[in-house]
């Protein structure tokens, strides 16, 4: 099993500092906080759920716990999508579940001040804006920051049963 | 115990059985100084062993006093543990009433309870409320054991008048060697070397003494276990106040009729040694732990072909020993949360009994699957709902003996608590063969409720209109229940556990409720199915028989389902590849294997490409993560740290239904036709 935990750099960063994991998708830089995320791993047994929307690869298990693998380049209609061994998994943590979500790689982390986040961009990346929580100014890059939760518990994810009223 | 006794020819065994618990329940009262729970145990252990001698028979008003004071005993107990006094008055009245017993039925009166001694309501030191109640009797039994010949104890009288101590002194010298005495009717000390234990002496003593009023210390230093002699110090009588169980002052108190002293209990350690309470999660998470163990091993187990050598043999022997261990921790820890059903179904014998004694009814009660392992969080919870259905169908559903005999029924009725495993859910059904439910009572009473309801309503949405808020078709309604008084809590109870109920109901016939829980966590036993490159579980329970289908005996419907004819059967045949949509699985229903499956009642063929093999799988609630999938009860983790699909078998063939229709299949859908509650807010 090729994982390794997110590395978490020390809290010498004042309170305002953020850090963000960065990922790709499709030729665009996204980040999201890294306190969501719980580990990253590969792309490996995962096991076909039917009926499902196509961007629901199915579910896998991490370490006896059954999670739900969501494959973003499907959901934002990507081209080229491959799984082979350096296919990542970005295991997140929201409103108490567990979710892998499939990007195509990923880079660093980094720390963004509150003066680096700009607010989100109306358009021009593969992601609604509704999901989007601003974006990352670095000198020579530009990050898309998620909120990862919002996008996750959202309808169109079909991840999260909505209690029946 | 006493509701299975046989009253004409009670089984010594049992007798004896029941007269022993309540001997230790007294011993251990006894011990922490339980004052009120030592001495209506006592009285009810006097009768016992009368009726164990032969010299009282049993009779069922005799049994229901019994029971009865079982119940008070328990609220005695609950009271203690709770760190309060129980209740005086309950208190009496029972001890009248087994006095009464004891007077008419053998002619001697039970230990009078001297008037002087009211039990006191307002005295604080209740016993620390984590003695546990289990510990009880095991203290008690240690203490009727620890009876070494000649063991030297010290028995101190506290406030006994001069002519109640010749009596008890002169009874100690009946169990014993007086060695010394001395002191005066404050505190009067005996030495004596016995061979009784120091709960015999108490209770030879509680005839003439107060139990406050006797103090009996083991002198030998090897006591091993000093909890078991009473060393109970009476405490200040406190005013009106909190229970402070930091520091009982002992005193010196004279229990006189104005102020009684009452005991500190001398609660030790010890008793928590027996049990440890846990949280569930980290019961959750040593279960996830062992099985990634598991998964590990069995990778290590795929590597030995790789290792050439002597070192191959070793290495194998050492994972096959690995895998051994790994299998039993895996068991043990399973087996942690798992109780059987016959911890909630033992509860009601005796509910149905005092029912059907109040009602005027003859029940038979039956209980099947009571070996059903259920996870311990949910037997907890299942049981309020399923008491509620069972006080139901024995207040409205059983009818008595007389209608019965009149509408050609056996005059008993019988009542059956059923449990079993399927797809990963447990069944729980409370089936009665009464009445059943009035379509038309119900209907009208919901069109006076102002519920929308029509006549062309099939029987399955009317009955579940009775879970509609305080609906009750209770002409009128008995102490016991009014149908639907409280439904809409049994459902909503139900539903907070992820489960669902149903009613199924003939008139005249009877009326079956079936409770279907997730198992959040359980064992199952599975086979595993291959269909296409994938794997499925089916549960073992579910499964009758598997064949390979002739030709001759498929016949295709209109609308194009087919039908399998087996023996004297037609079962609807689900084409598992088409209701999950998998590639590259065999279609044709001769060449593959057809598993016949039941769910829900209802039988189906289930076309598979292989069956694979049995195994004990362990049962992943989906939902924790994700949700609820069509057509899938639950998840499991193969061998290879894969995730495989439980198949919930009737939810299976609605989806296969749906998809047969050919219309647009919503993804989206969460529930299926049978969790359809009709909501009524």
């Amino acid at each position: 099993m090729n994982q390794f935990s997110a590395a978490r750099v020390a809290a010498d960063s004042t309170a305002h500092d953020k850090e963000f994991l960065v990922f790709s998708l499709g030729g665009e830089e996204y980040a999201v906080d890294i306190l969501k995320v719980q580990e990253i791993r590969g792309y490996e047994n995962v096991t076909r759920i039917a009926n499902a929307p196509d961007f629901i690869k199915g579910v896998a298990n991490l370490r006896g716990v059954i999670v739900p693998i969501v494959d973003l380049r499907i959901k934002f209609r990507l081209t080229d999508i491959e799984y082979n061994t350096q296919t990542v998994v970005i295991v997140v943590n929201i409103e108490d579940r567990v979710v892998g979500i499939v990007v195509d790689g990923v880079s660093d982390v980094m720390t963004l001040k509150p003066d680096q986040i700009k607010p989100a961009p109306e358009f021009g990346v593969s992601m609604p804006v509704d999901y989007l929580s601003g974006l990352g100014n670095l000198e020579d890059r530009m990050l898309v920051l998620v909120d990862i939760e919002k996008l996750l518990t959202s309808d169109e994810m079909a991840l999260v049963e909505k209690a029946a009223e | 115990m006493a509701v299975g006794l046989d009253l004409d020819a009670p089984d010594p065994e049992h007798l004896n059985a029941i007269f022993r618990a309540a001997h230790s329940i007294k011993g251990g009262a006894g011990t922490f100084g339980l004052d009120l729970l030592q001495r209506t145990t006592h009285l009810l252990e006097n009768l016992l062993d009368h009726t164990r001698h032969g010299e009282l028979t049993l009779r069922r008003d005799i049994v229901d006093i019994f029971l009865e004071t079982k119940d008070m005993l328990q609220d005695q107990m609950d009271a203690y543990r709770a760190g309060e006094e129980p209740d005086p008055e309950a208190f009496e009245r029972i001890c009248k009433v087994l006095q009464q017993l004891a007077l008419e039925e053998i002619g001697e009166p039970g230990t009078a309870i001297p008037a002087a001694a009211p039990p006191a309501a307002d005295t604080a030191t209740a016993p620390q409320p984590e003695t546990e109640a289990a510990a009880v009797p095991e203290q008690a039994e240690d203490a009727s054991q620890d009876a070494g010949a000649g063991n030297r104890l010290e028995v101190i009288l506290l406030g006994v008048e001069e002519k109640d101590r010749d009596l008890l002194v002169s009874e100690l010298g009946q169990l014993g060697e007086i060695i010394s005495r001395d002191g005066d009717s404050e505190r009067y000390r005996v030495i004596m070397a016995s061979t009784a234990s120091a709960d015999d002496i108490e209770a030879v003593m509680c005839f003439i003494a107060e139990p406050e009023q006797l103090e009996i210390r083991a002198l030998a230093a090897e006591q091993a276990i000093p909890a078991t002699t009473p060393a109970t110090a009476p405490a200040v009588a406190a005013e009106a106040g909190p229970p402070e169980d930091s520091e009982a002052t002992p005193a010196a108190k004279v229990a006189t009729p104005a102020t009684p002293a009452k005991p500190a209990a001398a609660a030790k350690g010890g008793s928590e040694t027996t049990s440890i309470r846990v949280p569930v999660t980290k019961v959750d998470q040593i279960i996830n732990l062992v099985g990634e163990l598991i998964i590990t091993q069995s990778m290590l187990n795929e590597m030995t072909d790789d290792v050439a050598g002597t070192a191959a043999s070793r290495m194998a022997t050492g994972l096959n020993l690995l895998q051994r261990n790994a299998r039993d921790l895996q068991e043990a820890v399973m087996s942690i949360r798992m109780v059987p059903m016959d911890y909630v179904f033992s509860r009601f014998p005796r509910l149905t009994r005092d029912l059907a004694a109040k009602l005027d009814k003859e029940i038979e009660l039956v209980t099947e699957g009571k070996s059903t392992e259920l996870d311990k969080g949910l037997t907890e919870r299942i049981i309020d709902p399923l008491t509620h259905l069972v006080r139901n169908s024995l207040d409205h559903g059983i009818e008595d003996p007389a209608t019965r005999e009149a509408a050609g029924k056996p005059r008993v009725g019988q009542l059956t608590l059923s449990a079993q495993h399927q797809g990963g859910n447990i069944l729980i059904e409370v089936i009665d063969d009464g009445a059943g439910l009035n379509r038309e009572k119900i209907l009208e009473k919901a069109r006076s409720s102002g519920i929308a309801v029509s006549d062309n309503m099939s029987d399955e949405d009317v009955w579940q209109l009775i879970f509609a808020p305080g609906f009750s078709t209770a002409v009128e309604v008995s102490d016991v229940s009014g149908r639907g008084v409280g439904m809409d809590v049994v459902k909503r109870n139900i539903q907070a556990m992820g489960g669902h109920v149903e009613i199924l109901s003939e008139t005249g016939r009877g009326t079956r409720t079936r409770i279907v829980l997730p198992l959040t966590l359980a064992i199952l036993d599975g086979m595993s199915i291959r269909v296409g490159a994938e794997v499925f579980i089916l549960p073992v329970s579910a499964v009758i028989e598997s064949l390979q289908p002739r030709k001759e005996d498929l016949y295709a419907m209109t609308g194009g389902d087919l039908l399998l004819k087996i023996r004297e059967d037609y079962l609807p045949l689900i084409a598992v590849h088409q209701a999950l949509d998998i590639v590259d699985a065999g279609t044709e229903p001769t060449e593959g294997i057809t598993v016949v499956v039941q769910g829900e009642g209802k039988r189906y063929a289930l076309l598979v490409d292989e069956l694979i093999g049995q195994q004990q799988v362990v049962v992943k609630n989906l939902e924790t993560n994700y949700r609820k999938v069509p057509g899938v009860s639950a998840a499991t983790i193969l061998g290879d740290g894969s995730v495989a699909l439980i198949l919930d078998i009737a939810d299976l063939h609605r989806l296969s239904q749906r998809k047969r229709k050919g219309g647009p299949f919503d993804a989206n859908r969460t529930e299926t036709k049978s969790l359809k509650e009709v909501e009524l807010s």
